[in-house]
C-alpha cells in the first residue's frame, strides 16, 4: 500500500506512467520525486517528474499545461484585431515579439504593406525585447545558482527598457503597439535620447555580468559538460534559437528569412560547438550586444514618414480625419465594429524569438474571425529535450538546464 | 530557391500522387493519412529537411469529408526551405499514423493534437492530453466544442453548481 501511493504521486495511476518510467523504479529501486509545479526554480509552473538514482537523474518527465489559458479558441470568437491583445499574454517576456508575429501573419495573409518607420522602429522594440527577455534569463539562471547580485543589476537594465515600452504604448509589458499595417502610433520625440542613453551605458553593463559570472569558477562548474546537445540531436528534436546555436548550427531567421528589413543590419549570429548550459549562456549574452549594435543602426537610419499602412480597408484611418472624412468616418465604424476580413486561405510566418522560432499558422474563412490561429512557440520544442539533456546529472543540475532552456510556461500551454 | 522546391514538389506529387495547395508564396502538398509517414521519411532522407516545425490540425465542422487537417510544416535548415503538407481526415473519429519515428519533436504535438482535436495517433508512444487536465472531457479545439458557458461558481452556490458541472472537477 505504502509503495503504491509513493509512485502513483499526483499522476493519474501508475498504470498510466509505467511506460515512461523505467523498471527500476516499478521493482522499487529508484525513487520517483515530484518537482513544481510550484517550485521557483521552475520559472513558472512547470512540473516535473523525476526518476532518481540517489542524486543522479535516471528520467525526467515534464507535465505541462498548468498554464493553459486556451488563446487559441479565445482568438477564434474575436476579431483579428481585438484577437491581437491576446498575443501578448503568450510569451510574456516576448510581448511585442508576438505582436509582431502575428501581425505579419495577417500581413502576409491581406497582403498589406508597413511603411519602412514603422518597420525600423518595429526592428528596435522587438531588439529591445529580446534583450529584456535576455536579462531575465541571466537573471533567474543567475539566482538558480545563487548568484544573486547578477538578478538586482538584470532588473535595473530591464527596468530601462520597460521605461521606453511605457513611453511608447502607455503599458510596461502587454502594449499590443505592433498592429497589421504598423505600429499603433508613433513613438514621442523623447524615445530617441531614451534608446541612444540606453545603447550608451548597455555594453559595459554586459561586461559587468560576464565580470561576474564567466570567469566565476563556481559557476564554470555548475555550467560547463552539463546538459549537453549534440547538433544531431538539436535539430531532430526542433530545437530552434539560442539553444540550437549554442549547438553549432548557425540558424537565424533574422538572417536567413529576412523580416521587416532585417536584411539592412549589420550584425552576427553568435554560435559556439560545445552544446552544454555554459555555450548557451554565452551565446545568449553574445545576443544582447548584437542586439545593441541593431538597435543603434535602426535609430541611426530611422527614416521619417508614416507609421500605419495607408490602406483603409484593413488599418484604421488617423483620429484627425474622422471629423472632416466622411468616407474616413465609415471605414472607422467598420472596422472596430464589424472589423476586417481577409481573403480565404491560410499562411504560416515565423520570426526569431528570443528563445527561437515562432511561428503562427493563421487560416481564414473569409470571414472578420481567424478560423483557426496556431502558435507555433519555441519554448514548446525546446523543453522537449529537457528529459535528453538531464539523464545522468544531478537533481541541482535540473534546475540550471530549465534555466538555460529558457522556457516561459505562458509560451509552452498557451 | 523556387526552382528547388518546384523539383521537390513535382518529385512528391509523381511519386505519392498527392495533391498542391499554393497561397502567398507558400506550397503545400495534400498528403492521404496512410502515406504521410513515408512522405515524412522520403523528405528528410533526399531533400534534406531536417526539423519538424510546425504541426497543427484546423477543424472544419460541420463537413466531414474530411472533417479536420492536418497542416506540417518542414524546414530545410541547409538550403532554407520550407514545405508544409496538408493530411485531410473524415469523420468524427479520425485516426493518424505518428511520424515520431522520423521527427522527433513530433511527440507533443501529436499529444496536443490528440488532447484538443481528439485525433487518435496510431503508434504513439505516449499518448496522453498534454496541455489539458488528464481527467479533461471533450476536444477544446473542435469547432463544436462551446467557447465558454460555463457556470461561474461563488462562494455561496460553490457546491450546488459542483454537483451539476460536467468539466473540470478536481
Amino acid at each position: 500500500m505504502e509503495e503504491n501511493t509513493r509512485l502513483t504521486l499526483s499522476e493519474a495511476s501508475m498504470e498510466d506512467i509505467k511506460h515512461l518510467v523505467s523498471d527500476r523504479a516499478i521493482q522499487g529501486e529508484t525513487v520517483l520525486l515530484n518537482m513544481g509545479p510550484q517550485h521557483p526554480s521552475t520559472h513558472g509552473v512547470l512540473r516535473l517528474l523525476l526518476e532518481l538514482d540517489g542524486e543522479e537523474v535516471v528520467n525526467c518527465v515534464p507535465d505541462v499545461g498548468f498554464l493553459h489559458t486556451g488563446i487559441e479558441k479565445n482568438m477564434e470568437a474575436k476579431t483579428y484585431m481585438k484577437a491581437l491583445t491576446m498575443t501578448d499574454r503568450l510569451d510574456y517576456l516576448n510581448n511585442l515579439g508576438n505582436n509582431l508575429t502575428y501581425s505579419i501573419a495577417i500581413e502576409k495573409l491581406t497582403g498589406l504593406d508597413v511603411p519602412p518607420r514603422a518597420q525600423a522602429i518595429r526592428v528596435i522594440l522587438a531588439e529591445f525585447q529580446r534583450i529584456a527577455s535576455h536579462l531575465i534569463f541571466l537573471a533567474t539562471t543567475g539566482l538558480d545558482v545563487n548568484a544573486t547580485s547578477v538578478w538586482m543589476y538584470c532588473f535595473r537594465e530591464r527596468e530601462l527598457i520597460l521605461d521606453i515600452f511605457e513611453m511608447c504604448s502607455g503599458q510596461r509589458m502587454m502594449t499590443s503597439f505592433i498592429r497589421p499595417g504598423g505600429i499603433w502610433r508613433d513613438v514621442p520625440v523623447e524615445f530617441e535620447d531614451a534608446v541612444r542613453s540606453f545603447i550608451k551605458i548597455f555594453p559595459s553593463r554586459i561586461d559587468e555580468y560576464e565580470a561576474l559570472l564567466t570567469n566565476n569558477p563556481i559557476f564554470i562548474d555548475r555550467t560547463v559538460d552539463i546538459g549537453v546537445l549534440t547538433p544531431e540531436d538539436a535539430l531532430n528534436w526542433g530545437v530552434t534559437g539560442p539553444m540550437l546555436r549554442a549547438s553549432g548550427v548557425d540558424y537565424d531567421l533574422r538572417k536567413t528569412n529576412p523580416y521587416m528589413g532585417y536584411e539592412q543590419y549589420d550584425f552576427e549570429v553568435p554560435t559556439r560547438s560545445e552544446g552544454d548550459t555554459f555555450a548557451r549562456y554565452i551565446v545568449r549574452m553574445d545576443e544582447m550586444r548584437q542586439a545593441t549594435r541593431i538597435i543603434e543602426q535602426a535609430l541611426d537610419k530611422l527614416p521619417y514618414g508614416p507609421v500605419r499602412s495607408n490602406n483603409r480597408k484593413y488599418v484604421p484611418p488617423p483620429r484627425s480625419e474622422l471629423g472632416t472624412s466622411m468616407e474616413a468616418l465609415i471605414h472607422h465604424f467598420k472596422l472596430w465594429t464589424e472589423g476586417f476580413s481577409p481573403p480565404k486561405g491560410s499562411v504560416y510566418a515565423a520570426t526569431e524569438s528570443p528563445r527561437g522560432e515562432l511561428g503562427v499558422y493563421l487560416e481564414s474563412d473569409g470571414g472578420p474571425k481567424p478560423y483557426r490561429v496556431h502558435f507555433r512557440t519555441p519554448s514548446f520544442t525546446n523543453l522537449q529535450v529537457l528529459p535528453l539533456l538531464s539523464r545522468g546529472h544531478l537533481v541541482a543540475d535540473i534546475v540550471m538546464l530549465i534555466g538555460t532552456v529558457d522556457i516561459v510556461l505562458g509560451d509552452v500551454d498557451r | 530557391m523556387t526552382d528547388k522546391i518546384e523539383s521537390i514538389v513535382g518529385s512528391i506529387k509523381a511519386g505519392f500522387s498527392a495533391g498542391e495547395y499554393k497561397f502567398r508564396g507558400e506550397i503545400s502538398l495534400l498528403v492521404k493519412p496512410e502515406q504521410i509517414v513515408e512522405v515524412c521519411q522520403v523528405l528528410k532522407d533526399e531533400h534534406n529537411f531536417q526539423q519538424l516545425t510546425e504541426q497543427t490540425a484546423v477543424d472544419y465542422w460541420p463537413e466531414q469529408k474530411p472533417r479536420f487537417h492536418i497542416v506540417y510544416k518542414l524546414r530545410s535548415l541547409d538550403d532554407n526551405l520550407i514545405i508544409g503538407l496538408r493530411v485531410p481526415l473524415n469523420g468524427n473519429a479520425p485516426t493518424l499514423p505518428t511520424i515520431e519515428g522520423v521527427f522527433k519533436n513530433a511527440n507533443w504535438f501529436e499529444r496536443e493534437l490528440w488532447g484538443m482535436f481528439g485525433i487518435h495517433i496510431e503508434g504513439h508512444s505516449d499518448l496522453r492530453r498534454i496541455v489539458t487536465p488528464y481527467d479533461w472531457e471533450g476536444h477544446p479545439l473542435r469547432k463544436d466544442y462551446p467557447l465558454g458557458y460555463e457556470e461561474v461558481q461563488y462562494s455561496f452556490n460553490f457546491d450546488e453548481i459542483d454537483l451539476r458541472k460536467p468539466y473540470a472537477k478536481e
